[in-house]
């Protein structure tokens, strides 16, 4: 199955989505090869995690990546959403390290609309915001054949119906390759 | 010769041009010099005459100075902004001459002919140069002649307007290092017992240019003016500052960003002219109570369109306290850096259009969160996993494409976790953060050896083999294992 008809991803556009789980991080990086265009990463100063560009690369240019440092939470958020609303940046993914409250991750839904870009907030489990599009959990499955292997799980879709997909990641075509149910 | 005019040189020097710029700002009676750090001895550099008449002397070490009078009152020189007066200077020299060149660092020459009946004659001008000299506090030597040389000479040794028909007649006198020759020559000549410009001038000039080389001879017909020499009058340095004040005091966001778009025309049209583009840009208001206040725009590139420049002003403006209202808007571009015009390729490019939006944009944020905090990765060459990257500000780098990985790396790395495993093969099962993990399987192993021209505490452990481990839980990652000082360490995940 190609990547371009997956039915479930990308995720809609013009709206922001949450994402938890070990395996968030390649999610991220999944939807900025599949939405193409410029990437901004916003990221709050106390965050530990550095994102290695000689990791990434296999995804996107690291040259397509920007990320910004800021000093706390709020900041993060209004980084944020000049980015969405900018509209020049196709993925904007921020890793706030408190849940957003509901007008807060409001304003952020507006800024995507305004500016058509997808915004993804990388949080940790439980952490969620009810104004998010969908929330996906995404963990790292072992197989023995192959060794990008995911489980996604789409927990939370305002307009839709929640599912599971299997789905691993080709460098060669970089794209995106669900696993058939049936192998399962 | 000039259409019948005779050229004629004045050369200002300024012996004390140092020493005085600083008592101008702070008067004061005793000897007071400046020193200059040489080869690590602070050493006189500039001395008042009250230092002079104690018997100390330029080049002399501070401590002896000090030793030899005690009262003496020293500052550290600072070169630039004695540079700077200089040039203040210069552009007060124009008010003789529009000719006007800097000679050293501490002289001017003017070209002076054809102006000089503007101040009445030679006589008047000179003593009209040294009462308005005076006032300013500063000592000055003035020489007046036909060329260059013979003014420079007669400004540094024995003032005097040397008379237009013979420049020998003048000069001859001066001794030898009046003729701006360095100081080896100058010793050899008085060696050979020529001490004036005079003897040197009667002397056979085939043994002294075989002797000496072109240079002597040279700089003699130079004075002479039998070889011409010119003055070079500097360009005014471009001035990227436009202002507009108010008959009335306003004070609303909008009518502050109608003036500023007013200057930003008028700013953008001066850069464009010189194709120069402005890097950080002040807009000063001034209330009607004399309070300033600054507005700072940094731009993450040079830019010259007042159309993409205003937007970018408004964050910052909305900031602003008008208190009773604003009555005069000053708009300078502060640091400007060379934006020529470039072709504009009609051929459909994907991000092309973005490119400038982009700048906008990190502009924008910038104004937020400061510049220097968007950054971007640019690759470096090394094997070392967390060197093999750096991290640049976007604004004052180039995105760099030239990215080569051979092995696979994680997507994330953290600082080396420690986990309990012994010997060189990867642990069947662990405990990392809280997780029992069971290996299912195991990629490796690659060595990786410390960098040892660099100095990194991390790597104080010695050789790296790094191992990538696909648990049975899922989790996919980077374990490496010191041989010279055994431990296993968990350093990255992998998608």
């Amino acid at each position: 199955m190609l990547g371009p008809d997956l039915q479930f991803f990308p995720p809609p556009n013009a709206r922001t989505h949450e994402v938890c789980g070990p395996g968030a991080y390649a999610f991220a990086f999944v939807l900025a090869a599949r939405l193409g265009g410029h990437c901004m990463w916003v990221r709050g100063r106390s965050d530990a995690t550095q994102i290695n560009p000689n990791g990434f690369a296999e995804y996107i240019a690291p040259s397509e990546l920007t990320f910004c440092n800021t000093k706390d939470q709020t900041q993060t958020l209004a980084v944020a959403e000049e980015a969405l609303r900018a509209g020049v940046v196709s993925l904007v993914v921020m890793t706030p390290n408190k849940p957003l409250g509901l007008t807060q991750g409001r304003r952020l839904q507006l800024a995507a609309r305004d500016g058509k870009s997808t915004g993804l907030a990388i949080i940790s489990e439980g952490m969620g915001s009810n104004a998010a599009e969908t929330r996906w959990r995404c963990t790292p499955v072992f197989s023995s054949g192959d060794s990008t292997l995911h489980k996604w799980e789409l927990i939370k879709n305002k307009s839709g119906t929640l599912d599971i997909w299997y789905v691993w990641w080709d460098t060669a075509s970089r794209r995106l390759i669900m696993v058939p149910p049936a192998i399962e | 010769m000039f259409g019948g005019i005779q050229r004629r040189v004045a050369s200002l020097w300024f012996p004390r041009l140092s020493s005085e710029r600083v008592l101008r700002r702070c008067p004061l009676n005793g000897p007071f010099a400046l020193t200059q750090k040489q080869s690590n001895t602070n050493r006189l550099y500039c001395l008042n005459t009250e230092a002079t008449r104690q018997g100390l002397h330029q080049g002399m070490s501070h401590s002896d100075a000090r030793a030899f009078c005690p009262s003496l009152q020293t500052a550290p020189v600072d070169l630039l902004q004695e540079q700077r007066f200089l040039q203040t200077l210069r552009r007060w020299a124009t008010r003789y001459c529009p000719w006007v060149g800097i000679e050293g660092r501490d002289g001017l020459v003017l070209d002076i002919s054809g102006s000089v009946h503007l101040f009445g004659d030679e006589e008047d001008m000179l003593s009209d140069m040294r009462a308005r000299l005076m006032r300013a506090g500063l000592s000055v030597q003035i020489g007046l002649a036909n060329t260059r040389g013979a003014a420079w000479a007669l400004a540094h040794y024995g003032e005097g307007i040397a008379p237009a028909s013979d420049m020998l007649s003048a000069l001859q006198n001066l001794p030898i290092a009046a003729l701006r020759l360095d100081e080896k020559t100058s010793t050899a000549l008085v060696r050979l017992g020529l001490r004036k410009v005079g003897e040197l001038a009667a002397a056979p000039r085939a043994p002294l240019t075989r002797r000496f080389g072109p240079d002597v001879v040279m700089r003699l017909d130079q004075a002479l003016g039998q070889q011409p020499e010119e003055i070079m009058p500097l360009a005014e340095a471009p001035h990227y500052g436009v202002r507009i004040t108010l008959p009335e005091p306003i004070g609303l966001i909008s009518d502050v960003m109608a003036g500023t778009q007013r200057l930003l025309i008028q700013l953008c049209a001066k850069l464009k002219a010189q194709d120069m583009g402005a890097r950080v840009l002040t807009i000063t208001l001034r209330r009607v109570d004399q309070e300033n206040q600054d507005v700072e725009l940094r731009l993450a590139r040079p830019l010259h369109d007042p159309h993409r420049i205003l937007p970018l002003f408004e964050r910052g403006l909305a900031e602003v306290d008008a208190g009773f209202g604003i009555d005069q808007l000053r708009l300078e571009a502060t640091q400007v850096m060379p934006l020529p015009s470039q072709q504009i390729t009609h051929a459909p490019q994907r991000h092309m259009g973005h490119k400038g939006q982009l700048e906008d944009l990190i502009t924008r944020i910038g104004t937020r969160i400061g510049l220097e905090n968007i950054q971007r990765f640019l690759p470096a060459d090394s094997h070392i996993p967390e060197r093999s990257f750096v991290i640049a500000p976007a604004a004052y780098s180039e995105p760099a494409s030239s990215w080569v990985c051979l092995n696979p790396r994680p997507l994330c790395l953290f600082p080396p976790e420690a986990i309990a495993a012994n010997g060189p093969q990867p642990p069947t099962r662990f405990r990392w953060r809280r997780m029992s993990l069971i290996t299912g399987r195991a990629t490796g192993p690659e060595r990786i050896a410390p960098e040892w021209w660099l100095e990194d505490d991390n790597w104080r452990s010695g050789l790296r083999d790094y191992w990538r481990v696909e648990t049975t839980q899922g989790r996919r990652l980077w374990l490496f294992y010191t041989p010279q000082n055994p431990g296993w360490y968990v350093q990255g995940e992998f998608p």
